[in-house]
């Protein structure tokens, strides 16, 4: 036996991808919370999707129909089902957690796409504790997948009431929102003009559209607008509970943020909101907020709080490639006698290396070594 | 690539062309000018002489792929390229350079039968099907390239939907605008992600910008 490519030094255990690694975690995260797993089948019918088209990223859906003739559908979205499949319990909050694929359309390649998701939702009566203990989920769950992180806060409440005291028409008020979102002035002052906003008011909405900032350098001036449209109760309660977050967090790399940007759709979501961000993935990996109006559009008394975590877009981070795919390589022949490779790959095992055996050095691997058996060897 | 602060670059994708060229000269104003930027060669990336800024020359319907992507934190692209390609970007700048208009354009005298399916030629597929969709105009696109004016005079399409700018090609081929869709000019546009990270320093050079397009206004 003879050693070609030696080198003395063990490659480390292998190690769970980035991934694997942030999905055991939040998994552990979410269970010391006592959340329960919530496990479901990859199939559900059509007609639950059909009706609230508009809570999904996207409209495109794999649909087949079973035995039985019913229209199914690979799971595009999870929220649904636990809503579905879930019954109020008065007083209750149910804590579920749940690690799905699901099939959504990639916006780069207009093919479907098999896309792990991690989340959690609460149902039952939402109070300050309940949307405040999801916010500290999804602050560590930001956390967990890595130390740069952003997680941006918003009250719908707070757009929608004041959108909702102009004499405008609704696709006048749907305009102003979406220019909101965009952080677009210009549009928005558009808008404005358009619907006869006066003067004031565009300045609160401008002031409300380019607001990015922690949680007590904002406070004042949110608290100022808010009380010009009277709905200083709605900015208390979401600054109490933001302002909260933000001395929790104060001495972590977490940043806290008010940025009304990130309002999702309101015919859904109805008070807080969030979106988190990582340093080097360009989207939000995680998106969340109180969505009551989709529980009462499936004819549900409780109120309901959750988020996602968007475990495809972690390939964006950048992780290192191994330099080696195995640590050793045993070459054998035809004439070495078997038990004797498979004790030596077994031996090498043991003391902690990665073995691989062949007959001939396969193309395209990188081994730290390269162990030729017996005859091989002359 | 850091500035003297440690602070790593802030990348500026901007649309290769006389509008990149003309939207530079506004970085350069707002103190991110790079004397890489005029010494003729054909380097696709310029580093600003601070280092707080590392440009990127792109193709200009590609700018928002960079941003939305977060290669590039910011980056200049025209309103019809938004309205085609829809990027979930922010758009916190209205440059006012570059200012034209998507409207429909067909022959002089062109009467539409509503009977009809109506024919479209356009590099805007996205823009005109949203346009008649609102009207609920049933249409038929016909996706170009180039030369658009050229599809109704041979018959190809009954209309074009495209960009106008003096309307001097529509007049010399005998077109005229019969609709206007929607005004268009250049746009600063920001990664959403990379904005959470950065917003004091992609803020302080929107306000730099615009202060400086405010001044020329009123100059």
């Amino acid at each position: 036996m003879a050693q070609v490519n030696g080198g003395n030094g063990i490659a480390p255990a292998l190690t769970p991808t980035g991934s694997e690694r942030v999905i055991y975690e939040l998994r552990s995260l979410y269970e010391s919370y006592g959340f329960k797993q919530f496990s479901m089948s990859k199939f559900e019918q059509y007609d639950l999707y059909a009706r609230n088209k508009d809570f999904l990223i996207s409209e495109n859906i794999i649909t087949f129909t079973d035995t039985n003739g019913k229209l199914m559908a690979l799971k595009p979205d999870v929220t649904l089902s636990i809503v579905k499949s879930t019954k109020d319990h008065e007083g209750v909050m149910q804590k579920l957690y749940y690690n799905e694929n699901v099939y959504r359309v990639s916006k780069g390649t207009g093919t479907f796409k098999e896309i792990m998701q991690v989340g959690l939702e609460c149902i039952g009566v939402v109070d300050f504790y309940s949307v405040y203990e999801v916010l500290q989920l999804a602050a560590k769950s930001l956390l967990t997948i890595s130390p740069q992180c952003v997680l941006s806060l918003v009250d719908a409440r707070i757009v929608t009431r004041i959108i909702g005291s102009f004499d405008a028409s609704e696709e006048a008020k749907a305009e102003i929102l979406r220019t909101i979102i965009e952080k677009n002035p210009h549009e928005l002052s558009r808008a404005c003009s358009e619907a006869g906003i006066e003067q004031e008011s565009f300045d609160a909405l401008v002031a409300i559209a380019q607001m990015h900032g922690a949680p007590s350098e904002v406070a004042e001036k949110l608290s100022e607008i808010c009380a010009a449209f009277e709905i200083s109760d709605v900015c208390d309660e979401f600054l109490s509970v933001v302002l909260a977050l933000e001395e929790e967090f104060a001495q972590t790399s977490l940043a806290i943020k008010v940025d009304f940007s990130t309002t999702n759709d309101t015919n859904y979501y109805n008070a807080i909101g969030f979106r988190g961000f990582v340093q080097g993935i360009s989207s939000s990996v995680i998106s969340g907020g109180q969505y009551d109006l989709l529980m009462r559009k499936m004819g549900r008394k409780s109120g309901a709080i959750g988020f996602a975590c968007y475990m495809d877009l972690l390939e964006e981070l950048d992780e290192e490639l191994a330099p080696y795919d195995i640590d050793t390589l045993i070459v054998y022949s035809a004439s070495d006698d078997f038990k004797a490779v498979a004790e030596k790959a077994q031996e090498l095992r043991e003391a902690g290396e990665s073995v691989m055996v062949q007959r001939k050095v396969p193309q395209k691997i990188r081994y730290r070594r390269l162990v030729e058996f017996g005859e091989s060897a002359n | 690539m850091q500035d003297s602060n440690g602070k790593r670059a802030l990348n500026i994708a901007l649309p290769k062309g006389r509008l990149g060229e003309s939207v530079y000269g506004l970085f350069e104003q707002s103190g991110y000018a790079s004397s890489q930027m005029g010494d003729g060669t054909r380097r696709l990336i310029f580093e600003s002489d601070s280092g707080e800024a590392r440009y990127f020359w792109v193709k200009p319907s590609d700018v928002w792929a960079y941003v939305e992507r977060g290669v590039a934190d910011i980056g200049i692209a025209g309103k019809d390229i938004l309205l085609e390609y829809e990027p979930d970007v922010y758009e916190l700048l209205d440059l006012g350079v570059g200012k034209c208009r998507m409207a429909v354009a067909a022959l002089k005298g062109f009467r539409a039968n509503p009977q009809r399916t109506l024919r479209v030629a356009t590099k805007f597929a996205n823009i005109a099907r949203k346009y008649y969709a609102e009207q609920g105009r049933d249409i038929d696109i016909i996706p170009l390239h180039g030369s658009i004016e050229l599809a109704p005079i041979v018959g190809l399409s009954d209309v074009i939907v495209d960009i106008v700018e003096t309307g001097t090609t529509l007049r010399e081929n005998n077109l005229e605008v019969i609709a206007e869709i929607v005004p268009l000019s250049a746009r600063l546009i920001a990664n959403k992600a990379n904005y959470a990270f950065e917003s004091a320093r992609i803020d302080g050079i929107v306000d730099q910008i615009a202060g400086l397009l405010s001044e020329r206004e009123q100059g």
